[in-house]
C-alpha cells in the first residue's frame, strides 16, 4: 500500500463488447512518481490512461484522485492533463495561444497569461517561439510545445501518451532525459505510457507491465529487469532464457521454470571449472553473432533447449569468438540471478 | 509551390490546347450571346451582327416591380436555405464523423442521394409529402425542398474537412479544461470555417438558380428562375429577360469562385498541420 496514491485503480475493467481491453485492475501510483505503463499496442496501457483523463469510463471499478472518486468526472473538470502522441496542436493557433489555451478557458487575464507562456518556453527550452505556428516547428519543438501546454495548467498527474514515439532515436534519447529532469523540477507525478522497455527502464522509477488488459507485474525498473514475475515479463523486457523441466531440474534440483538473462550466464570453455556454489549445465555452442561490443552465443543444451548468452568483447576478438563455434561449453551462474517464475 | 511544378511540366500538345479551348468555347459562347443580346436595339429578335448598340435595357429591366419581387424571394430562399443546411449539415458531418453507430455508412449514403437524384424525382417526392400532409404551399415549402440538397453540399465539404484534421484536438481541448461549447467555439469551429463558407457559398448558388425542385414545392410565389422561365412565353421582353439572366450570372459566380479559391488554399496549406 503506498500512502496518499495519486492515482488508485479499484478492480477496474472497460470493455468494449466482448473485447476486455482492461479487465480487474488494481494499481496504486504514487504522489511525485515517474511511472510507466508498458505492455504491447493492445495490451490496455492506452485505455488505461485514457480513463484517467476521462476519455474513457470504466465499464466497472472505480479510479481515485488523490482520494477523490473521479470515475464519471468529464475530462474538463479533472486536474490532470494529457500529452498526446500526435501532439494534438490546435493549428489555426500561434505557439503563444496553444499554451496559453488552458488558462485562456479558466479566464485568466491576457497580460498574466503571457507571462505564464514565457515562463513554460523557458521551461521546455524554446524561448521566442511564441509567435510561430505548428506548421513551422520540428518533431521535436511540437513535443515540447505539447509538454508546456499540458504543464502550465499545474496538473496533480501529467499523462503522457507515447510522446516520444515520433521522433527519430537520438532525438528521443535526449527528450528522455529532459522529460526526467523536468518532472524533477516541476514535482507532480507523471504517467507515461510506452511500449519501448528500454524507454520505460530509462526513466521510470515504477513501472507496470501490461498484456492482454491486465497487469502482469509492478515494480521498480531494477525489479522487472532482474526479477521478472511471469514468463510475458520476462519475454517482453530484453531477452530471457527460460528453463524447465528436466533441464532446470539438473540447474538448480528443481524442476519449477526460471528465468536468466544473457548476461547473467558464463560461458566456460573446456579446462574452465566453474567456481564455488555456481549453476551449470553442459552445452555446444551453435551459432556466434560478433556484433562488435559484445557477442552473442546460441548454445543448445543437451536434451534440446537453446540458450542465448552474451558476453562483452573484454579480452577477445572477432577471431577469438568466431572460432567457438561448434565447441563443447560449460554455461554457469550465480543462483541470485535466476528468477522463479509465477506462470 | 504549384506555381514550380507548372514550370517544370512540359507543355501541352497543339491539340489538346485546341480540345480545351473547344470544351470552354463549347461551355460559355451560350453565356456571352446573352450578354450580347441585352445590348440591341431589336425587342423580339435575334440578328447578327447587332442592328445598333443600347444600354436601356438594363434601366428598363430595374423597373420592373415584378423583377424585384422575383429577385428578393430568390434572396431570401437562398439564404435561409444555406442556414439550414449549415447548421444540418454540421451536424451530420460531426454525427458521421465522430461516433461510430449501426448503419453510419447508410446514413452517409442516404444524405448525399438527394443531390444525385434527378430534380424531377425529388420535386415530385417533396409535393406529394407536403401535400400528403396537408401542409399550404409557401415561401417555407420552398426553403424545405432547397435545403433537402444545401445540407448534402455543407455536409460533404464539412465531412472532407473534419477527415483531415486530428481528432485528439478536440480531445487536446477538452483535457485542457473546455467544455463542449467551448471546444466547438474555439476549435471547431475555426477548422472548419472555410469548408463551411465554401459550402454555404455553394448551397446558396445552387438554391438561387433551382428551378425544377422550386415548381413543385412552391405556391404562388414566384423566384428569379421560374420568372425567367416564366418569361419565355413574352418574346416581346427578351431584353430584359437577358439582362436578369446577366445578373443571375454574375451573382452565381462570384460566390462559386470564392469557394473554390477558399477550398483550394485550404487543401494548400492543410499538409502541413498534421
Amino acid at each position: 500500500m503506498i500512502k496518499n496514491p495519486a492515482i488508485r485503480f479499484d478492480n477496474v475493467s472497460r470493455h468494449f463488447g466482448e473485447i476486455k481491453a482492461v479487465h480487474q485492475v488494481d494499481l496504486e501510483i504514487g504522489d511525485g512518481e515517474f511511472f510507466s505503463m508498458l505492455g504491447p499496442s493492445g495490451s490496455g496501457k492506452t485505455t488505461c490512461l485514457r480513463m484517467i483523463a476521462g476519455f474513457d469510463r470504466p465499464s466497472e471499478g472505480k479510479i481515485f484522485l488523490y482520494d477523490q472518486d473521479v470515475s464519471s468526472l468529464p475530462p474538463y473538470e479533472r486536474p490532470v492533463n494529457t500529452v498526446f502522441q500526435d501532439y494534438a496542436l490546435f493549428p489555426h493557433m500561434t505557439i503563444e495561444d496553444n499554451i496559453a489555451y488552458g488558462l485562456m478557458i479558466k479566464g485568466m487575464p491576457k497580460i498574466k497569461r503571457m507571462k505564464r507562456v514565457d515562463e513554460m518556453l523557458n521551461l521546455v527550452r524554446l524561448p521566442g517561439f511564441g509567435y510561430r505556428k505548428p506548421s513551422q516547428l520540428s518533431g521535436g519543438q511540437r513535443q515540447r510545445v505539447a509538454l508546456a501546454r499540458a504543464l502550465i495548467n499545474q496538473p496533480k498527474v501529467l499523462l503522457l501518451d507515447e510522446p516520444l514515439g515520433a521522433l527519430d532515436l537520438k532525438l528521443r534519447q535526449q527528450m528522455q532525459v529532459e522529460l526526467k529532469n523536468i518532472q524533477r523540477e516541476v514535482g507532480i507525478t507523471f504517467i507515461f505510457v510506452t511500449h519501448d522497455q528500454e524507454e520505460a527502464i530509462t526513466m521510470s522509477d515504477r513501472i507496470a507491465v501490461f498484456s492482454e488488459g491486465k497487469i502482469e507485474q509492478v515494480g521498480s525498473p531494477s525489479d522487472i529487469y532482474e526479477r521478472p514475475a511471469t514468463e510475458f515479463v520476462a519475454g517482453f523486457v530484453g531477452t530471457s532464457n527460460l528453463v524447465s523441466g528436466e533441464i532446470a531440474k539438473r540447474a538448480t534440483g528443481s524442476a519449477k521454470t526460471f528465468s536468466i538473462r544473457p548476461e547473467k550466464i558464463h560461458l566456460g570453455f573446456d579446462g574452465d571449472t566453474p567456481a564455488v556454489g555456481m549453476a551449470a549445465l553442459d552445452g555446444t555452442v551453435r551459432e556466434v553473432v560478433y556484433l562488435g561490443l559484445y557477442t552473442r552465443y546460441l548454445v543448445e543444451i543437451e536434451g534440446g533447449v537453446d540458450l542465448v548468452v552474451i558476453e562483452q568483447n573484454l579480452k577477445t576478438t572477432s577471431m577469438d569468438v568466431l572460432s567457438a563455434k561448434g565447441q563443447k561449453v560449460k554455461l554457469s551462474w550465480h543462483p541470485d540471478h535466476i528468477s522463479h517464475l509465477g506462470s | 509551390m504549384p506555381s514550380r511544378s507548372s514550370d517544370t511540366r512540359p507543355k501541352a500538345s497543339w491539340a489538346l490546347t485546341l480540345a480545351a479551348l473547344g470544351t470552354l468555347l463549347f461551355l460559355h459562347v451560350p453565356m456571352w450571346i446573352i450578354f450580347l443580346y441585352t445590348l440591341t436595339p431589336e425587342e423580339a429578335t435575334y440578328t447578327f451582327p447587332l442592328p445598333g448598340f443600347t444600354t436601356k435595357w438594363y434601366g428598363v429591366a430595374l423597373q420592373r416591380p415584378d423583377l424585384w419581387r422575383s429577385l428578393t424571394l430568390s434572396f431570401q430562399v437562398a439564404a435561409i436555405a444555406t442556414v439550414v443546411a449549415l447548421i444540418l449539415g454540421t451536424f451530420a458531418a460531426a454525427a458521421v464523423y465522430r461516433s461510430n453507430f449501426f448503419g453510419r455508412e447508410s446514413i452517409s449514403f442516404l444524405l448525399v442521394l438527394p443531390i444525385a437524384l434527378p430534380g424531377i424525382v425529388t420535386g415530385i417526392a417533396l409535393r406529394t409529402a407536403i401535400g400528403g400532409l396537408d401542409i399550404p404551399f409557401s415561401f417555407w415549402t420552398i426553403v424545405i425542398g432547397h435545403a433537402t440538397f444545401c445540407v448534402v453540399v455543407v455536409y460533404n465539404n464539412v465531412l472532407a474537412r473534419f477527415r483531415r484534421t486530428s481528432a485528439t484536438m478536440i480531445e487536446a481541448s477538452m483535457d485542457l479544461g473546455a467544455n463542449s461549447f467551448q471546444t466547438f467555439r474555439h476549435v471547431v469551429l475555426p477548422n472548419i470555417a472555410t469548408a463551411l463558407l465554401a459550402g454555404g457559398m455553394l448551397a446558396f448558388a445552387l438554391s438561387f438558380d433551382e428551378v425544377i425542385v422550386t415548381t413543385f414545392t412552391a405556391g404562388q410565389q414566384t423566384t428569379l428562375p421560374i420568372w425567367i422561365f416564366s418569361q419565355l412565353s413574352r418574346p416581346r421582353d427578351r431584353p430584359v429577360t437577358n439582362v436578369v439572366a446577366t445578373i443571375v450570372i454574375l451573382i452565381t459566380f462570384l460566390p462559386i469562385f470564392f469557394a473554390q479559391k477558399i477550398s483550394a488554399e485550404a487543401s494548400d496549406t492543410e499538409g502541413e498541420t498534421k
